[in-house]
């Protein structure tokens, strides 16, 4: 509690005390009146005040000034009454104020919880100066300085680790707490923490331009891009106010005068103004307006911390509606670390050939061209390759000790006019072809994700339509994989900019509201990623490209992780309906028993301040996603 | 030129009408105010100095809420 909430729970007990009293002694006349003034305004005072400043600067809607008049109102007409309850609109202002204490309360703690639960922020960076650690600011320290992390502490910035081997917890950058082993030579990312050897790290990046930092910030901005629940309601609320006030004017006017000019009635004007002022005390749109916005927060908060970045209020709200999920098959559903697994019909030795396909794609980094060179097992002598040239999607040409060396698929070897043996065998085919003959081929495969499976499935279960893969690779290889986790379409052989294309064609043929959610990992795909209505990028850690171009980032590479995003949007969307319904209806039902005399002040106090209560209440269930 | 500032607000639709009356202030291009993290984005149009037109904005936001405050 803050300094301005324990004011005010004071002044809430005192004016509730004296209410009680008051109430229990038998006071008559302008005493009473006096004496019920004093709770009044210890509770009100600053409300009063402010209403006076509103109609200064002409906001007649603004909600302290409709509480004054609903208030003073009240009073007014209990003078007017030989026995006159005061009560009534001093329990109005009482648990107006309550209410406001509450909201005040509840979102000051949720901002806490939700801060700590992103509690990756570091104090401090060590650096050794003269022998012994000094702790320095992060911000202070320049990249490329040596930085000591002991065990137990946070890695503050990202760098590449010069000496010491130890093990890092990434559990508050992926909700999972899966160790990772790091030696001398290794990139680390800040956020981590050191769990067994002390580490040396050569900072690569500003403190500014660290992972920690980058995904504070997003987290921190994310709840301003807004959803259109939250445009909604902003523009719901702006004419709430003064539709109500509106209404509670007719209703204080209109009817006395109809039973006073045709019906030949008494005017009644005190039951109808205190209805009126019935209406002025339901007129606060507050409960809507506040826990909407903290649902989301709540939502992305609690993403958050299961290892799930999304970008703002408005992804979330789409991903909730995802109808279709679009997968990229390489480092995705597959792990993208390819492996040769064959080597047929090569007239020269299989260590030759090899030798021939890795140097000629050296300057690639594609993940096959990495393979490549891993299977070569030596350094590559650049000096070797000249003239490489990158046939996108296709493979490389390049000269290689004078020779000419073609490298690529089926694709290449007929656009070189090379006759080339197909394989039997499900996995990517490299065809070589030297000074324009066949040499043979090479086959590499990729493994499927252990979890790839299992997501899928759960992804039907979240309510899921249509699940599509779109790869780069062979036919047959992109039906195998598709065949085992149960995809429902494939499209493969596809060059970048075909993907693009062919997620244009999905979004075409999708119908209704439902969005289409791509997945990829947002090396190579950035364009399909903001073309998708929702972008979501996998294994993030250390990945700016990804965190830049995707709208939901997925921090490590487990596609499970795909359904309980998708379930936490649902989760939060369920709770923003439920209170959009839940309030918008109990106001509206308390107008129209207002409106009928049937509701008293009492309850349209329960329908301001009660209703707002439940709402950020059940608002703050958004947070906890664990069991999703 | 876009800037972030913090704000202090203690209701949720008073943040919006600040919203709205930064929105109206002139200079700036468009304005965003989040109550969850009291923080307020500021897009100033172009020839607009932020130090000249925060003021304005900060006396627009008192108008509809007396008790914001904007720290710049």
């Amino acid at each position: 509690m803050n300094k301005k909430q324990k004011k005010m729970l004071l002044r809430i007990i005192a004016a509730s005390v004296l209410l009680v009293a008051f109430h229990a002694m038998p006071l008559t006349g302008p005493v009473r009146l006096l004496l019920y003034l004093i709770p009044y305004f210890i509770i009100g005072y600053d409300i009063l005040i402010k209403a006076g400043k509103g109609i200064k600067n002409r906001q007649v809607f603004d909600e302290n000034f409709l509480m004054a008049v609903a208030t003073v109102g009240a009073i007014a007409l209990a003078i007017s009454e030989p026995d006159g309850d005061y009560t009534e609109a001093i329990a109005v202002m009482l648990f107006y104020q309550i209410g406001e204490w509450f909201q005040s309360y509840a979102v000051g703690k949720s901002r806490r919880n939700i801060s700590e639960l992103m509690d990756i922020r570091p104090d401090y960076a060590n650096i050794e100066v003269s022998g012994t650690l000094q702790k320095t600011d992060p911000d202070d320290v320049e990249t490329g300085s040596i930085i000591v992390v002991q065990p137990g502490e946070k890695v503050p910035i990202d760098g590449i680790v010069t000496e010491g081997n130890s093990v890092l917890n990434t559990s508050a950058l992926t909700g999972e707490s899966l160790p990772r082993e790091v030696n001398a030579g290794d990139e680390v990312i800040s956020g981590c923490i050191n769990m067994t050897g002390l580490l040396k790290i050569r900072t690569t990046k500003e403190f500014g331009e660290s992972t920690v930092s980058k995904i504070l910030d997003l987290v921190e901005n994310a709840s301003s891009r807004k959803s259109k629940s939250e445009d909604f309601i902003t523009k719901f609320a702006r004419i709430y106010t003064p539709a109500v006030c509106l209404g509670a004017l007719i209703l204080a006017f209109f009817p006395p005068l109809v039973r006073l000019l045709f019906l030949n009635q008494s005017a009644e004007w005190g039951e109808w103004i205190y209805r009126a002022l019935t209406f002025l005390v339901i007129s606060c749109p507050c409960a809507l307006v506040i826990s909407i916005p903290l649902s989301f927060f709540a939502g992305i908060g609690g993403a958050s911390n299961a290892g799930i970045l999304v970008k703002g209020s408005n992804y979330l709200e789409a991903l909730s509606k995802t109808g279709v999920v679009v997968f990229d098959k390489t480092g995705t559903l597959t792990q993208g670390v390819f492996k040769v697994s064959g080597i047929h019909h090569n007239p020269i030795d299989d260590a030759k050939l090899v030798e021939y396909a890795a140097l000629a794609e050296s300057a690639s980094s594609h993940p096959i061209s990495k393979s490549l060179q891993q299977a070569y097992g030596r350094e590559i002598d650049r000096t070797r390759v000249r003239d490489i040239q990158e046939i996108s999607g296709n493979g490389v040409t390049a000269k290689v000790d004078g020779a000419e060396v073609a490298v690529g698929n089926d694709k290449l070897m007929e656009a070189l006019h090379v006759e080339y043996i197909p394989c039997h065998q499900v996995g990517t085919i490299i065809h070589v072809a030297i000074d324009g003959t066949y040499a043979g081929h090479i086959v590499i495969s990729d493994m499927i994700k252990p979890d790839a499976k299992e997501a899928l499935a759960r992804l039907k279960a979240a309510g899921v339509q249509k699940t599509v893969m779109l790869t780069g690779d062979a036919k047959s290889v992109a039906t195998e994989v598709a065949k085992t986790l149960g995809i429902d379409e494939t499209y493969s052989e596809l060059l970048p900019a075909d993907k693009v294309e062919q997620v244009e064609q999905l979004l075409e043929k999708k119908t209704g509201k439902e969005t289409l959610a791509f997945v990829g990992d947002g090396i190579n795909d950035a364009p399909v990623l903001r073309r998708a209505d929702i972008g979501i990028a996998m294994g993030a850690m250390g990945s700016d490209a990804a965190i830049e171009a995707a709208d939901v980032v997925l921090m490590d590479d487990h596609p499970v992780k795909i359904a309980k995003a998708i379930k936490i949007s649902r989760k939060c969307l369920r709770i923003v309906y439920e209170n959009i319904v839940f309030a918008i209806g109990i106001k509206l039902i308390c107008l129209a028993l207002g409106a009928l005399g049937i509701a008293n002040m009492w309850l349209a106090i329960f329908a301001d301040v009660g209703v707002m209560i439940l709402a950020v209440l059940n608002a703050i269930r958004a947070l906890f996603v664990k069991k999703l | 030129m876009k800037k972030t500032y913090k704000i202090d607000v203690d209701c949720a639709n008073c943040a919006n009408k600040m919203e709205l009356a930064a929105q109206n202030t002139a200079g700036v291009q468009s304005a965003t105010v989040n109550f969850m993290t009291l923080k307020m984005n500021v897009e100033f149009e172009e020839g607009y100095d932020p130090n000249s037109v925060m003021p304005e904005v900060l006396k627009n936001c008192k108008k509809v809420e007396d008790d914001c405050e904007i720290y710049f």
